[in-house]
């Protein structure tokens, strides 16, 4: 019964055939490989805390900074005008000062620690899909494809969509790719590094409390502070009563914040992100027909739709657990599943059995002509591609050309490596025969996120940064085995 | 007879008897996000080509435009929403901790609604349609399985 079939593939659990599976075979119908969340394979570069509950950003320096200054300057306010000001004037002032710090805490963890509103990347299938609408649109399936956008039309505007070859999906309206986190963002307002994070759809709110919440703050503070310093001049002279009460260095720290929450309740009132401001997308300047496709019409209907309007959940599913999909796969004779990856990236691309063969050709076939030619390290190149280059023809390559892609990838590498750094690539020359144990660890297939990255690169050239980043990632990943 | 590349034998049984239960994946078609309207979700009406054969142009025109009709459910601007919104506010956002949003209610009832048409109309006909939210609501995720020939029960 095709009934029976639908629910077989939902409940049934099926043991993948695992060549690195170090637990041996139990019952047929229960999972294998330990349970892992998908957090811990996100290819995105954020962190993730708590079981996967928090995430953040790579660089959370500035986030810390951002904590300290608001914990010291509350922390001085309270211990030293405080007290004063309760006694002369009214309790009332700490209480509200309590309530305010609490308020700008609260929204600031929030818009640190959600996510932004991440897009997960795309699966093998769709992306196949998508590069095949493309070709055939295009006519052309030459090594660099062309810019690919779609057009379409919203509310009379013509708006283009662009495809994002990290991610390998076309970019909902309003979505950007981030750079610093490598993720696209829904409605991508900007990455905010003193928040530690980007601020995007589902964060844009908390954001906006925080700031708005800590300009109240500040000048709550700074208004007190002074009145503070001019009572007490009134008993002991101004520049005692600067002794006693610090001075607090918030006076520039007013104004900007102040500032930033004037300019974003412009744009909450006009429905613009900072990204389509700052482009001046929506501008008059640009035509005298354009106009933002996305305000609502009155400043009222914008400021609730941004600040009131339903909190979308997050599309990652940060804290699921790692499916490995096998009822939807082939069974695996000719080693590559074409259609096999559905649930998520740890379902991999390539067999990993023809991934851990292919990298370990490529990684013996690497060592031999490094091993003699240590310091001449520009023919290493040229040696590594000879037994490079015939790797991938002589085995069947999905679409996407993994193992070639890995062989690109160690090419790449391991001129770096013996660029840099010798006793690391002694190092990494131990390798090759602790591969097959940790496939997590190659670039091959890598659910750390190599492999999309490692793709965007061989569709686009000028992607070779982040392409050449991750492969140094890798090497180090690979030689820290 | 699938060939074992495993040692065990009992692997290899349970290869056979996922092959006897699962037929093989024929091909998967994708219904793209239309964004004509904005940046909210709906998905495109248009039928495709592939499932010319195996299911209803109407029938899954109709499916696709209730999944619509829910997502706009989901995400309308609306007195309820706005309570909620201000709720939270008010609660500094503690109050979902208990409570569920609209959106996420919503969201299980796409779900129900899902698994319903699967078992009445798709999987009957060898088709299988995967949950919006498993693909980031990027895309309907429509799986064709194989035609064996065999008739449409098993």
């Amino acid at each position: 019964m095709h009934l029976g079939v639908s629910e077989s593939m939902r409940e049934c659990e099926y043991s993948q055939i695992s060549t690195r599976s170090s637990t041996p075979m139990e019952t047929p119908y229960k999972k294998k490989t330990p349970k892992r969340r998908k957090w811990e394979s996100f290819p995105g570069r954020n962190k993730f805390y708590c079981d996967g509950r928090i995430m953040m950003a790579k660089q959370t320096g500035v986030f810390y900074l951002t904590l300290v200054l608001i914990l010291a300057t509350c922390g001085l306010f309270f211990t030293f005008d405080c007290p004063f000001l309760a006694l002369q004037l009214t309790p009332i002032i700490p209480v509200i000062g309590g309530v305010l710090f609490l308020f700008v805490l609260g929204s600031l963890l929030r818009t640190s620690f959600s996510d932004p509103g991440v897009l997960p990347r795309a699966t093998p299938d769709e992306a196949a899909d998508l590069e095949r609408q493309i070709d055939v649109a295009n006519g052309s399936t030459g090594y660099r494809p062309p810019p690919r956008t779609k057009e379409v039309v919203i509310n009379g505007q013509t708006v283009k969509l662009k495809y994002c070859f990290t991610c390998k999906i076309f970019r909902p309206p309003r979505a950007s790719h981030c750079s610093l986190c490598d993720n696209c963002v829904e409605r991508f307002d900007h990455h905010c590094p003193w928040v530690g994070n980007c601020v995007g759809r589902r964060n844009y709110r908390f954001f906006y409390m925080f700031i708005l919440s800590l300009s109240f703050l500040t000048i709550f503070i700074f208004a007190f502070v002074i009145t503070h310093i001019i009572l007490r001049s009134h008993h002991s002279g101004f520049l005692n009563a600067l002794k006693d009460s610090p001075v607090v260095v918030c006076f520039f720290s007013v104004w900007s914040i102040v500032g930033l929450s004037g300019f974003h309740t412009y744009l909450i009132s006009s429905n613009q992100t900072t990204n389509e401001d700052i482009k001046g997308s929506w501008s008059s300047k640009r035509g005298k027909d354009n106009y933002n496709p996305y305000s609502y019409g009155n400043i009222f209907t914008n400021c609730c739709a941004a600040l009131c309007g339903p909190l979308p959940p997050s599309l990652i599913d940060r804290r699921g657990f790692i499916q490995s999909d096998a009822p939807q796969m082939a069974p695996p004779t000719n080693g590559i599943t074409m259609y096999g990856a559905t649930q998520s990236q740890q379902s991999h691309m390539c067999d990993q059995d023809q991934c851990i063969q292919s990298t370990k050709f490529v990684l013996q076939a690497a060592t031999t002509p490094l091993l003699q030619q240590q310091t001449s390290d520009g023919r290493t190149a040229l040696s590594l591609g000879g037994p490079c280059t015939s790797l991938p023809l002589g085995q069947p390559t999905p679409p996407t050309s993994t193992p070639s892609l890995s062989c690109h990838e160690v090419v790449d590498m391991l001129p770096i490596h013996t660029h840099t750094h010798n006793p690391m690539a002694h190092h990494h020359f131990l390798t090759p025969e602790e591969v097959p144990s940790p496939p997590g660890m190659l670039p091959c297939g890598s659910p750390m996120g190599h492999s999309p990255t490692v793709q965007a690169g061989f569709y686009n050239p000028a992607s070779q940064d982040s392409l050449h980043e991750d492969s140094v990632r890798g090497l180090v990943k690979l030689s820290s085995v | 007879m699938l060939p074992c590349p495993s040692s065990s034998r009992g692997k290899c049984k349970l290869l056979r008897l996922q092959e006897l239960q699962t037929p093989p994946v024929s091909s998967k078609v994708f219904i793209q996000r239309d964004y004509t309207s904005g940046t909210i979700c709906r998905f495109q009406t248009k039928f495709p080509s592939e499932l010319e054969n195996r299911v209803d142009k109407q029938q899954f025109e109709d499916t696709i435009q209730t999944l619509n009709n829910l997502y706009a459910e989901a995400e309308k601007l609306g007195g309820r929403s706005y309570l909620e919104g201000c709720l939270a506010c008010l609660t500094a956002y503690t109050v979902f901790l208990c409570l569920e949003t609209h959106y996420e209610k919503v969201l299980k009832k796409i779900s129900r609604f899902i698994k319903d048409q699967n078992e009445k109309i798709y999987a009957p006909r060898g088709l299988l349609l995967t949950d919006p939210i498993e693909r980031g609501l990027r895309v309907v995720e429509i799986t064709i399985f194989e035609d064996r020939g065999v008739g449409s029960g098993r």
